[in-house]
């Protein structure tokens, strides 16, 4: 909960700022005629980014919201003393390392798409792809090692949480590959004059991949134990 | 204003807008079914939400029935009235009032005021009504499935919500959470349409500071609903696989019915702490988009400009901001650590400053005003009386010392209902009434319109009115039966058959005003396209009712804010936001 709450501060700080920059303090009964959408702020230029990247930087704020509240019902649960963390399976190691990879070669793509070379451009989002299938196998390979070993769901509610988060986890990035799937057929039929839209298309999956990536390993420093200082550090700030 | 820049304005510049790709439709099928235009994803959402509302009205019936009469009903034993209870509260909140804000007015509504040709992601807009429909369908579904609906109330607290004890508890509870899951991925596709709509879909001329507060209170709740649902869709996972896979996220070891359950300490006060996060900002929700039309429709019939409208903006960010951080207020009796109860009173008692400007701003805007007592006026005023009336109460209840002996009382029903029940649902007829011209071209009937209005709002003081008193003596709520009891006077009876004499006489009231819309679509009288003489965009549309993609061949150009009423000079006592400049120009 103190986490939520630190973060709390902060999204209601940049809201307001934000709001702030839009011209919240403006009075509009006292201006006449038209006006450009956003004057600037400090000389700035503000011209409107494409709705799609809009559109998934809000879709993001959502599901960092859901995380954060699956992490602080992890935080919280985490304090009981019936509290049995299961271990690390080694595959895990394997499957981060996977999902890095698949986040380097989109970045890669990105950067071809930018020098126009779209041939490069598909085989690393191709690539990307790729990896991003092994880390979900990885996964996979790991719920399995878990149930082997007599982890259930149902066992320990460390267990449960464990397989919830890496499932809510895995389910997005299945969400990514429908996405990046059409962006590897985009680029297939790929038109001088669709240029544009190609590279947003590329530059909103590299956005969410390095979003799953960021949230994976915070997950995982959070199962594996490492971050439970980090817990205890926000509450201590707090109170 | 120079006469060489008026003549600039006067031939404009091409509008800096995108032009958006237009869907066209091609058969009725996709011009009025699978349809992706925003107006008429706008009208499905509307009717879905009021029809499973009629639903959930005769569950409050049968509540209703139950306390005046106990036992003479013989269809309504205890689970049919929990069942009724939990369904009543679930639909009204969830899948009533929250849809047709934001489904119904926020689709229609948003792209028209901020003049655009339409939502962003048309097609996303269209699976996100879908995806409602399906949960409502699921929902409704719950009917039929062995055990019926859960009866665990709507908040399905566990671990009642899943033991044997609670009707439902087979299959009902599972249809529930399936229902809210759904119900929550349909609306997050929805609100992201909303909010980024607001953010991109602009017209040219149209600030934020320009956008009429019907838009900002509606921006504002997507955004709150957008970050408060997951809290909902969070529990509601975590509590499905309790349910089912035999997890132990909320469901503690527990003895049920002399058998230990597999459960092995879960935390049933973590689900409360979930469904708060959730269920408080929920109620703002609801409010505030109630609070942006009420603002319009009481600025139109007063014929003036809202009185501070940078304070109302304000007001609505700082309430969004607040109302995230009170769902503690709804767990004082749960044992929670004083500390909190405390940070938590002061956060809700703190919401009351910028609701009370609020309130403050539209008396003042009425203060020597030009009434005109339409029906959405005189709703409009309703809403009013009664949202401060349940706020009152509020302020009591937000008081951990006042809340505790009060909690399990029909005082909290009395509030609750008072101010996200009625107040909103009188905003809802004012903005039917209001806006039925621009969507269907045709007046309804004002005669119908006050007898409708008087019933309605009389008759919901005289349902909650006197419920503030049965919880004041002690009468709790969530009672299937009273019995015999040394605390409750026997004036207790009398009201109670009182209330519910009333509440069918509201309830079947509203056929005045099914029967108003029905008729009204075609013997209206035809309302071209301004009747009300209003100045936002969706006012100036070329057509009406507005056309597929809102403004034919050219976008509208904004030049001054939203409320330009009984400008000094104007020909006339309106200037709409899209018309020229005038001569030397200078807002009140």
């Amino acid at each position: 909960m103190s986490i939520l709450g630190l973060l709390f501060v902060s999204i209601a700080a940049i809201a307001g700022f934000w709001l702030v920059r839009q011209g919240i303090l403006r009075s509009p009964w006292l201006e006449e005629g038209e006006l450009v959408d956003h004057p600037g702020f400090f000389g700035r230029d503000l011209s409107r980014p494409p709705a799609s990247k809009v559109g998934l930087g809000v879709f993001l704020a959502v599901a960092t919201c859901l995380f954060l509240l699956m992490t602080a019902a992890f935080f919280m649960r985490m304090e009981s003393p019936d509290w049995q963390a299961p271990p690390a399976p080694a595959v895990l190691w394997f499957s981060t390392a996977a999902l890095v990879a698949s986040s380097v070669a989109l970045q890669m793509a990105q950067f071809a798409v930018r020098q126009s070379d779209i041939a490069r451009a598909r085989t690393a989002l191709t690539i990307g792809g790729a990896c991003a299938v092994l880390f979900l196998i990885g996964q996979l390979w790991a719920w399995r090692e878990l149930i082997a070993l007599g982890f259930y769901a149902s066992s320990n509610p460390a267990n449960a949480f464990f397989f919830l988060l890496t499932g809510a986890h895995g389910l997005h990035l299945v969400g990514g590959l429908v996405a990046l799937a059409r962006t590897i057929l985009e680029s297939a039929s790929w038109e001088k004059a669709k240029a544009a839209t190609l590279a947003t298309s590329v530059e909103l999956c590299v956005i969410y991949w390095h979003f799953l990536l960021l949230i994976w390993l915070l997950l995982f420093a959070m199962m594996t134990g490492w971050a439970n200082n980090l817990g205890v550090l926000c509450r201590r700030l707090l109170s | 204003m120079t006469d060489a820049a008026l003549k600039e304005n006067a031939t404009p510049p091409p509008a800096e807008v995108e032009e958006a790709e237009l869907y066209h439709a091609h058969g009725w099928l996709t011009k009025y079914v699978f349809c992706q235009d925003a107006k008429v994803i706008a009208i499905q959402y509307a009717c879905t939400a009021i029809a499973i509302g009629l639903v959930a009205l005769v569950m409050s019936w049968v509540i209703r029935l139950q306390l005046a009469f106990p036992g003479a009903i013989p269809f309504i034993d205890a689970n049919v009235y929990y069942q009724s209870v939990t369904m009543h509260g679930m639909i009204m909140v969830v899948y009533m009032l929250t849809a047709i804000f934001l489904g119904g007015f926020g689709n229609y509504l948003i792209p028209l005021m901020v003049g655009a040709r339409d939502m962003v992601f048309p097609y996303v807009n269209m699976l996100s009504y879908w995806i409602y429909l399906l949960a409502t369908l699921v929902l409704a579904a719950s009917y039929f499935v062995p055990g019926g609906p859960t009866g665990a109330g709507w908040t399905l607290y566990p671990p009642q919500s899943i033991l044997s004890g609670t009707p439902g508890h087979e299959y009902g509870i599972i249809m529930m959470l399936a229902s809210l899951i759904l119900f929550i991925i349909g609306f997050t596709m929805g609100g992201l349409n909303y909010v980024v709509t607001v953010l991109q879909g602009r017209t040219r001329g149209m600030t934020l500071m320009r956008m009429p507060l019907t838009v900002w209170g509606i921006f504002a709740a997507a955004v709150m609903a957008l970050l408060a649902f997951p809290g909902l869709f969070v529990a509601c996972v975590m509590l499905l696989l309790d349910r089912t896979l035999g997890t132990s996220f909320f469901m503690p070891s527990i003895v049920e019915m002399g058998e230990h359950r597999d459960y092995v300490g879960g935390s049933p006060i973590l689900f409360q702490h979930l469904f708060w996060f959730f269920g408080h900002p929920e109620v703002y929700i609801v409010a505030l988009p109630a609070f942006g039309m009420v603002s319009d429709l009481i600025s139109v019939h007063a014929r003036k400009n809202i009185f501070g409208y940078k304070m109302m903006v304000w007001a609505i960010v700082i309430i969004g901001v607040l109302s995230m951080v009170v769902w503690g207020h709804h767990m004082y009796v749960s044992g929670m650590d004083p500390w909190f109860g405390f940070f938590f009173a002061i956060t809700t008692l703190a919401i009351a400053v910028p609701t009370a400007l609020k309130v403050y701003n539209w008396v003042l805007t009425l203060w020597r005003a030009d009434i005109h007592f339409t029906t959405p006026m005189l709703f409009a005023l309703g809403f009013l009386v009664t949202f401060v009336n349940g706020g009152i109460t509020g302020l009591y209840l937000g008081n951990v010392i006042v809340d505790v002996p009060l909690s399990a009382t029909l005082f909290v029903v009395a509030h609750f209902h008072m101010v996200m029940g009625i107040a909103p649902v009188l905003v809802i007829f004012g903005a039917i009434y209001h806006w039925y011209p621009k969507i269907t071209g045709r007046m309804m009937d004002e005669r119908l319109g006050k007898i409708h209005f008087w019933i309605t709002f009389v008759g919901a003081y005289a349902i909650f009115f006197p419920m503030h008193y049965l919880g004041l003596v002690g009468v709790p709520r969530r009672f299937y039966e009273m019995g015999e009891t040394a605390f409750v006077p026997h004036s207790v009876i009398p009201l109670n058959i009182f209330i519910t004499v009333m509440a069918l006489i509201v309830g079947a009231a509203q056929t005045i005003f099914f029967y108003n819309v029905f008729r009204s679509l075609r013997h209206g009288a035809p309302a071209g396209g301004n009747p009300w003489r209003a100045t936002t965009l969706e006012w100036q549309t070329p057509e009406t009712p507005p056309g597929h993609g809102n403004w034919g061949a050219h976008m509208p150009i904004v030049y001054r804010w939203a409320y330009a009423y009984s400008v000094p000079g104007a020909p006339e006592d309106f200037l709409p936001q899209n018309a020229l400049p005038l001569q030397g120009e200078r807002s009140p």
